[in-house]
Parts: C-alpha cells; sequence; structure tokens
C-alpha cells in the first residue's frame, strides 16, 4: 500500500495508537531517567506534503538538535527526536548533574555523547513498545546526532518514501515538562518506510 | 495587475524560473543539492531543489520532475528555454549534497548527498553547462539565495554564517 490517500480513519486511528504507546513508553523511561514528571500530548497522524512535513518540525531554517534512529526488521523505518538546543542542553545538564554542558559549546563531547545516551533510551523504549503492539520483531541501529537546520535533518528520513511518494505520514508526539526552569518541548517523528505500513496493518489483522 | 514578488522560494523537489530583479531560494538543503542555472543575456535564473540522483529510482509515476537530478534538469532547461533562454547561454551554480548523520545502516542512502553531486555534475557536463561555482558536500545544512542582478549564489549554514560563491 503506498497510495497513501487509500488510507482510512481505521488506519490512521491505529498509527496514532503506535505513536501513543512508543511516545509513551519513552516518556516514562526519560521520567525515571532525569527523576522529574514529563509528560506527552495525544499523537497527530499527519499525511503531508515534504515542505509541510518541515514546517511540522518548526521550519526548514530553524536549527534543532536532531537524534535520529534507524530501525530494521520486519519493516524498516526512521525514528526522530528533535528539541531546541537550549532544551536539549537542559536534559544534558540533568544527565550529567554538570550545568557547564552544552551541546553548542566548542568542547561538547561529553554533551554530544549525554544528548546520544538519551536518544538510545528514548527511541529504544519507543520500538521497543512498537514492536511488541504489533508483535513484529524491530531492532535499532546506532543513534545519530546532529544540530543543524531541521529541513537538512528531516530530509535525511524522506529519502526512501520520496522514491515511491510526494506525501509522508508522520507520527508526531510532542513531550514536554514545566517541572524545569523553562518549558521543555520535544517532537518525535515516526517515519516508517513506505513499504512498512502494509507489514503494520497486515500485524494488526486490517485490510 | 499583476504584481510580482520580489523573491520567489521554491520547496524541496521543486523547481521555479525568475528574471531579474527577482531572487530565488531554497531552504534547508542536506543532502538535497540546490542548482542554480542562469542566463546572463535574458537575465533569467533557475533553481531546482534536487533530491534523488535518477528518476529511474522511482517506483511510481514521477509527479514531481524537481526530486530527481535528471527529469529537474531537464525540466528546468526546458522552462528555461520557454522563457527565452538558448541552452548555450546556460551557466550553473550549485550547493548541497551534504551528509548529515553518520548512518550505521548498510542503506545506499546514506550517500545519497553524493550521489546527486555526482549525477548533476555528470548531466551538466553532457548538457555542456559550465559550473562556475560549488559549495557541496561536508555535513552542514545549507539555505541559498541566487541574485539576478549580481549572479551570486548566497549560501548561509549555521555555523560558518554566510558566503557568497
Amino acid at each position: 500500500m503506498t497510495e497513501l490517500s487509500k488510507f482510512s480513519q481505521i488506519h490512521l486511528d491505529l498509527l496514532k495508537e503506535i505513536g501513543n504507546i512508543g511516545a509513551g513508553n519513552a516518556t516514562t523511561a526519560l521520567s525515571n531517567l532525569l527523576n522529574t514528571p514529563i509528560h506527552m500530548n495525544v499523537p497527530v497522524v499527519n499525511i503531508v506534503s515534504f515542505d509541510d512535513a518541515m514546517n511540522l518540525a518548526g521550519g526548514a531554517e530553524e536549527v534543532q538538535a536532531a537524534l535520529l534512529v534507524e530501525f530494521e526488521g520486519e519493516f524498516s523505518g526512521n525514528v526522530f527526536f528533535l528539541i531546541s538546543p537550549e532544551n536539549a542542553d537542559q536534559f544534558v545538564q540533568m544527565l550529567t548533574q554538570d550545568p557547564n554542558q552544552s551541546l553548542l559549546s566548542d568542547d561538547n563531547d561529553i554533551a554530544i555523547s549525554a544528548f546520544l545516551e538519551l536518544g538510545n533510551i528514548l527511541t529504544g523504549s519507543y520500538l521497543r513498545a512498537l514492536s511488541d503492539f504489533i508483535s513484529a520483531n524491530l531492532y535499532q541501529l546506532v543513534p545519530n546526532a546532529a544540530i543543524d537546520m531541521v529541513g537538512a535533518l528531516i530530509s535525511q528520513g524522506l529519502i526512501e518514501t520520496s522514491t515511491v511518494s510526494d506525501q509522508v505520514i508522520l507520527i508526531e508526539t510532542v513531550l514536554s515538562s514545566d517541572q524545569l526552569d523553562d518549558e521543555i518541548k520535544g517532537h518525535f517523528f515516526l517515519l516508517p518506510d513506505p513499504g512498512a505500513f502494509h507489514r503494520i496493518f497486515e500485524l494488526l489483522g486490517v485490510q | 495587475m499583476e504584481h510580482v514578488m520580489d523573491k520567489v522560494k521554491v520547496g524541496i523537489a521543486d523547481l521555479n524560473v525568475v528574471r531579474q530583479p527577482q531572487k530565488i531560494s531554497t531552504s534547508g538543503l542536506g543532502s538535497c543539492v540546490g542548482l542554480v542555472l542562469y542566463d546572463e543575456q535574458q537575465v533569467l535564473a533557475g533553481l531546482v531543489h534536487v533530491m534523488l540522483p535518477d528518476s529511474s529510482l522511482s517506483r511510481t509515476e514521477v509527479t514531481k520532475p524537481g526530486k530527481f537530478a535528471d527529469t529537474g534538469i531537464n525540466a528546468l532547461i526546458k522552462l528555461m528555454e520557454e522563457k527565452g533562454s538558448i541552452k548555450c547561454n546556460l551557466k550553473a551554480k550549485m550547493a548541497g549534497g551534504a551528509q548529515m548523520f553518520n548512518l550505521a545502516s548498510k542503506n545506499e542512502n546514506m550517500r545519497i548527498g553524493h550521489k546527486n553531486i555526482v549525477a548533476i555534475e555528470k548531466i551538466l557536463t553532457h548538457e555542456s553547462i559550465p559550473i562556475l561555482s560549488k559549495d557541496v558536500g561536508g555535513h552542514k545544512g545549507r539555505s541559498i539565495e541566487f541574485d539576478t542582478d549580481t549572479n551570486l549564489l548566497k549560501i548561509r549554514t549555521v555555523y560558518e554564517g554566510v558566503t557568497y560563491i
């Protein structure tokens, strides 16, 4: 099933539920790791053009810290976690217990590896929940971090989709915390590769 | 009354042409390449935001020619010819084709930026269109804007600021 327009409301609701379970698990893991309450909103499933995908992530030129984790197994795809560099620093400082750590500093090796570890835990729990829910064997590859323009980052996740479609399904969940000095907001994007949807619905017993 | 925008923005996998004094731009290039073709006689400039090196990669009918290097360059040349350009007057400048992540998978998409650059250079050589300047590769995102007054391509990156080529 590559024609995204053929998806019905049931399909979209199922994808929303996948986002819900994945991000819910990730939120709990993050909350435990940082020992602070973290909230998540109800996931939104959007079938959008590539340009609109960038806009949903804040605009093509917006600078964000991104974690990208590819997954393989019964189907493949990418999980992105996007957060502003300032917000990411707050997580990094909590994790390292060092208020001077910053992803934007010249000497950011420790900050980057803390951010990657965060990504490992977040996306790992996201994918674990996802594979449990649909009983599919999925495994994640080594996470990758980059801080740059959103358009440049997200387009990496669109390449596979772009060979079959001009649109992409984004399963988006926003995390937030009001327990910290500034409000923290992070975006999860699940981008299954085009062939994945057919397999997901098959596993869930939906035509 | 026709209102002419002073700046035209080209989206991902899209293309467009402007005439002096308009500027043409595209933002957030990662592995994608922004290719500008310009014609000093007609003071025309076209830009295509290429995602993939070849339309043979498409598993469906190509509906957005700008997505691929081959169909994108063809469509851009055609559009410029319709607006009065002659192919032998066209010159090229380009930027992008970075590798944003060091991906672990054996996925061929990892080096897609490099493949985009190679594909575009090959097509332009075949079409005898000279590349006057380029800023390609590396690991950084780029936003670009071409100025039909100066024929300079402005490149903005997050860490290195603004350069002109």
